[in-house]
């Protein structure tokens, strides 16, 4: 009875241990990732070359998302919209939704499905056929010359494919909305462009696909580099990277939307 | 420590969590030779290998390469030591995304400022003495086992090590590939005057073409010689591995209850 009572505690104790010390392990991974990020910069070639991997590879599924995303947008929000008497307000709120909501955090979850788990599997595939342990017998060291590029390109490209999610989703909406159901257009952008501002929908949407860039890039890195080097660990770690860093994008956003739109 | 010896292993012990893997093993290796590290699958051969590259640090005694003790580097000082050694991995350790010459001209791009038209004569050079230059523009995934295995040599010596450490360069290989690699090892290791360090299982293949012969048995070092000694060895473990029987000192049975007492028939 006692024996039991122990073992429980001690498991307890030991998933507490192993969590706190992964936590630290990979706050570690990530300053290192920082620290060493010089070549990212300094030979940019090496970061375009990962940019055009997890980026434009990943503009498809981004375009076509936002632009069902925006049409879907424009007919639901046409229904409530109309009840009200205030079908042209359409615009401003496809583009508000976008701008503010939508376009960082769908985007960035379909970046963690896309880019995440390529990132993930290719770093976890060069530690299992010994690639990376080839690089450092080499004297190179891979994470400034493999880590540091790919974590650059993500938060790089990050913003840029929101950016271009909210757009192609405002076009969908005037699609449907105008062309479509035939709102007024003149109404649907001028009243976008007077309600739309700078400062607090375009750029809090953009600071906060950064952020999702920076989580989602460094939690598939980390996953990928710290996967045990055989098919089932890759596995398991891809999975993760997909299932941890959606979960993280939503709830940075609980916390980012707290602080950027309170009252 | 004498100048003759490139490497020198001294009284090490390694083990894994609490798993021992070496027991205080004494190793030299001397300069422009090639030596074999035999012994079956598990035995810390490969571990040998990576307390040389200092992947690891010995829990007792030292590794000393060319006069320095690997585990006392600093990180710097061990990456400009790497700089001079070679390795060959297991399954090529290829860059599958770079082309075949994009892997060889690796490390001359990172570590050099070679222009591109010198790095393009030197990889073709080594290349050619692994018999690809024609295989140049193929991606790693093209290649056969026993060609990315080449390609891997020619990568090991591009920077023209003092070292080259092979780890298992026979494994999963084809005759004919098989000699070929063999012929390289020894050819590379005379024509560029370095010093090599052959981890295999594979006897026939390495007993022709090594100069030296070390087996590790259970952490330990059971036997040496050169190839011809080893033959000859009267040594029950070398007679069994030489001439690959079933049983002997390297029991054929995991140990485990009596035979006649698992069938429940009593002692047989």
């Amino acid at each position: 009875m006692f024996e039991r009572m122990t073992g429980g505690l001690r498991g307890i104790g030991h998933t507490a241990i192993d969590g706190v010390w992964r936590i630290g392990y990979a706050s570690r991974f990530f300053l290192l990732t920082l620290f060493k990020s010089g070549i990212s910069f300094r030979r940019f070639g090496l970061t375009i070359k990962e940019i055009y991997f997890s980026g434009v590879l990943s503009l498809i599924i981004i375009v076509v998302s936002g632009l069902f995303v925006g049409m879907v947008l424009g007919l639901q929000g046409y229904e409530t919209l109309q009840k009200y008497g205030s079908e042209q307000a359409l615009g401003v709120m496809v583009a508000l939704t976008l701008t503010r909501e939508l376009g960082p955090v769908v985007s960035a979850l379909l970046f963690a499905s896309r880019a995440g788990s390529a990132i993930t599997a290719e770093i976890g595939l060069m530690k299992a056929t010994e690639q990376i342990t080839a690089m450092e017998m080499m004297a190179i060291d891979p994470i400034s010359r493999v880590v540091a590029p790919r974590f650059w390109a993500g938060v790089i490209s990050m913003p840029l494919l929101a950016a271009m999610f909210s757009a192609v989703g405002v076009f969908g909406g005037y699609l449907v909305g105008v062309v479509m159901i035939g709102v007024d257009e003149g109404a649907f952008w001028s009243q976008m462009q007077a309600a739309v501002d700078f400062r607090q929908d375009i750029l809090n949407g953009i600071i906060k696909s950064v952020v999702f860039g920076v989580a989602v890039t460094a939690i598939a890195l980390f996953e990928g580099y710290d996967a045990p080097p055989t098919a089932e660990g890759v596995s398991h770690a891809t999975t993760r990277t997909v299932v941890t860093s959606s979960l993280a994008v939503l709830a940075l956003d609980l916390v980012l939307t707290a602080f950027m739109f309170r009252g | 420590m004498s100048k003759d010896n490139l490497v020198e292993i001294n009284n090490v012990s390694f083990g894994y969590n609490k798993r021992p893997v070496l027991k205080g093993i004494n190793m030299a290796i001397p300069r422009g030779r090639v030596v074999a590290i035999m012994g079956g699958s598990g035995c810390g051969k490969t571990t040998l290998l990576r307390l040389i590259g200092g992947q690891i640090k010995p829990q007792q005694g030292e590794v000393r390469v060319a006069g320095q003790v690997v585990h006392e580097l600093d990180r710097e000082e061990l990456y400009k030591m790497r700089r001079r050694m070679g390795m060959l991995f297991q399954f090529g350790a290829l860059f599958t995304d770079m082309s075949v010459f994009d892997n060889v001209a690796f490390q001359m791009r990172e570590h050099t400022d070679l222009p591109e038209a010198v790095i393009r004569d030197l990889v073709l050079l080594k290349l050619h003495a692994v018999g690809l230059r024609g295989a140049r523009d193929l991606m790693p995934s093209e290649l056969s086992g026993g060609m990315a295995r080449r390609v891997a040599l020619a990568r090991a010596v591009a920077l023209d090590p003092m070292l080259i450490m092979y780890d298992e360069p026979f494994a999963g290989l084809d005759p004919i590939s098989l000699g070929v690699i063999g012929n390289l090892i020894r050819r590379l290791n005379d024509a560029l005057g370095v010093t090599s360090i052959v981890v295999t299982h594979d006897v026939h293949e390495s007993l022709q073409i090594v100069d030296y012969v070390y087996f590790v048995s259970e952490g330990v070092i059971v036997a040496h010689g050169t190839p011809e000694e080893m033959r000859q060895s009267a040594k029950p473990f070398v007679h069994q591995f030489v001439h690959g029987e079933m049983d002997g000192p390297v029991p054929f049975h995991y140990a485990g209850e009596d035979y006649g007492a698992d069938l429940g028939l009593g002692h047989v």
